[in-house]
């Protein structure tokens, strides 16, 4: 049951082939059986999924289903979820139980899904490798011996290794498509602003943003849809109709227009990525795209200014943490400021440490418009690039995900900036705003690559539909890491 | 530009982080390395360009000043780590 497909799953369910409990044992067998190994999950909520399950059934039963009725999917441990710890991949959250539910977490258990358990995670989502887990690192099912990427390092280890047929994820620089593309999987960032926040632990909120991680578009597409929309509760959230994202993914792509950013395809890949995604570029020729080279010159200048955007949002989010009304608390503090710097140096670990405290330091007086103003201000050269290509008749720009296939533990995780450099094609479209997703590409001596598409604003279901175009015409998402396949 | 070990003590200060001594080297080096990284900005020519805040252009929404939740202390008190009488409590900080 774990190598089908949601619409395969919910066909199976709807002809009674097996319930919605079964499935769910099925998944909660495979965890007990793999994860051990694996790490990816570091909440199992296996009485709470059969109690979702019975009524999905129940909900089936009446003829009521949906299609993601009585589908198990596994939550990425950033999404508060009432009763069940949430602790965000944090000693400073190890014993937080969440006192209400994400928004996503109500529209998913709204739609009939079936939360098998929260999923691991660099810790606040600050990392590239999943190895800055207070819950440990996760590993890759394709290479146990290397990092799934991250931060949404449980979430892609877990589907890849079919221990759920889905899962959310979060993405403020990369952390779905990066992951996504180290584990083979469909990984979709929406829009800043298409999918609510609410309840999702802050990192940098000008660019976080929820999505999911599947193994297909459709699939993607499918789950994306049901957490989609508008949210009062969420301040950033857009007031825009959700577009129906599965409808078109059958439509022909012949006569669109897909940008080569030349900053791109410049050094930087590895020379079995770059045959990759040649491949890719072939594959879709063939199905009737075109391709433009564009220029879009500021991208070079991506990473330096996420790391003073990101860590300067992190250090004012990250200042909640006061060891007063929930999460870590040092033990003896004499005085309030003792209680305050304890609790934070014991319960953040060191990669969240250095971010707040270059956040700190680039927001400080004196050093403010140095940094934080300059970045704001190359923020929207980086923009202006994507909107200049869009207005120029581009409808979709293709690019790498990653720069090489997953790399080994250890490797870059004494040297920050190196773990940075990561996610060089990736943070972009997190400083534009714009959607952007990773799908299979094939692989490079038996580990898997990714390419990565993003779309103009709310072109989710564009790129959806190229997406699954692609997967019609190639079988690489369709391949599975062989401990994990039967 | 590279922070001393000093300077790290001082912003953890303004962060209210407690550092293990031994670890004030090795942040005071990677520190250096990320700003070195961030370095680059310095030779942008942003003279007419404006700030970006956030990807899109919105205004802060308002709603109607009425009452949308329900008093739920007890609930978010369960998960402080110390409180009595329904306050959290804290070291004096009053003598």
């Amino acid at each position: 049951m774990h190598t089908q497909t949601i619409a395969q799953l919910a066909a199976g369910l709807r002809e009674k082939k097996f319930s919605s409990r079964e499935l769910t044992q099925h998944f909660l067998k495979r965890i007990d059986a793999h994860d051990g190994a694996l790490n990816s999950y570091v909440t199992i909520t296996a009485e709470r999924a059969l109690k979702q399950a019975d009524a999905a059934d129940a909900v089936i039963a009446a003829g009521n289903a949906g299609l993601l009725t009585g589908i198990p999917i596994g939550q990425k441990d950033i999404f508060c979820t009432q009763g069940v710890r949430t602790a965000c991949g944090s000693k400073m959250l190890d014993t937080f139980i969440a006192p209400y539910d994400a928004t996503i977490v109500e529209k998913l258990d709204a739609a009939g899904m079936v939360m098998l358990g929260k999923l691991n995670m660099d810790e606040f989502a600050m990392g590239s490798s999943n190895e800055t887990s207070f819950y440990g690192p996760v590993c890759n099912p394709w290479d146990k011996t290397r990092v799934p990427g991250g931060s949404s390092g449980g979430s892609v280890a877990c589907v890849a290794a079919g221990l759920a047929p889905v899962a959310t994820a979060t993405d403020t620089g990369g952390s779905i498509r990066q992951p996504a593309a180290l584990t083979n999987l469909t990984g979709i960032k929406p829009t800043y602003g298409r999918v609510s926040r609410y309840g999702m632990i802050a990192f940098a909120s000008s660019l976080d943003q929820a999505g999911v991680v599947a193994r297909s578009a459709e699939d993607a597409a499918q789950v994306l849809q049901a957490m989609s929309g508008f949210d009062p509760k969420d301040s950033t959230s857009v007031e825009r109709p959700v577009d129906d994202l599965v409808s078109g993914l059958n439509t022909s792509i012949r006569g669109l227009t897909i940008g080569l950013p030349k900053e791109y395809f410049a050094d930087g890949m590895s020379a079995g990525v770059r045959e990759r995604i040649e491949q890719a570029i072939a594959t879709l020729t063939k199905l009737g795209a075109n391709f433009k080279e564009i220029s879009l010159p500021n991208s070079p200048l991506s990473v330096p200014t996420y790391y003073v955007v990101a860590p300067a949002e992190a250090s004012s989010n990250l200042a909640r943490f006061d060891g007063v009304r929930y999460g870590h608390r040092a033990e003896g503090a004499k005085s309030l400021e003792e209680l305050y710097k304890r609790s934070r140096g014991e319960g953040f670990g060191a990669e969240v440490q250095r971010r707040i405290m270059i956040g700190t330091y680039v927001l400080s007086h004196g050093y403010y418009d140095a940094y934080y103003l300059q970045a704001q201000k190359v923020r929207r050269l980086i923009y202006d690039d994507f909107k200049r290509a869009f207005a120029d008749g581009i409808d979709l720009v293709l690019s790498p995900t990653a720069t090489d296939v997953a790399f080994k533990f250890g490797e870059n995780s004494d040297d920050p900036v190196a773990m940075y450099l990561n996610d060089i094609y990736t943070i972009a479209a997190n400083l534009a705003g714009i959607p952007a997703m990773s799908l299979p590409c094939g692989f490079v001596d038996g580990l898997p690559t990714g390419f990565q598409l993003m779309g103009n604003f709310f072109a989710e279901a564009r790129m959806l539909n190229v997406a699954h175009q692609y997967q019609q015409a190639t079988d690489f998402h369709t391949k599975w890491p062989t401990e994990y396949a039967s | 530009m590279s922070l001393s070990p000093e300077q790290i003590r001082q912003v953890a200060q303004l962060a209210r982080l407690e550092l293990n001594p031994e670890q004030v080297e090795p942040y005071a080096r990677q520190l250096s390395n990320i700003l070195e990284m961030v370095d680059r900005l310095s030779s942008v020519d942003t003279a007419n360009v404006s700030p970006m805040a956030h990807p899109l252009d919105m205004v802060q929404r308002l709603r109607p000043d009425t009452i949308s939740e329900t008093d739920r202390r007890d609930d978010y008190q369960a998960i402080a780590p110390e409180t009595q009488d329904g306050l959290y409590l804290v070291p004096k900080v009053i003598e």
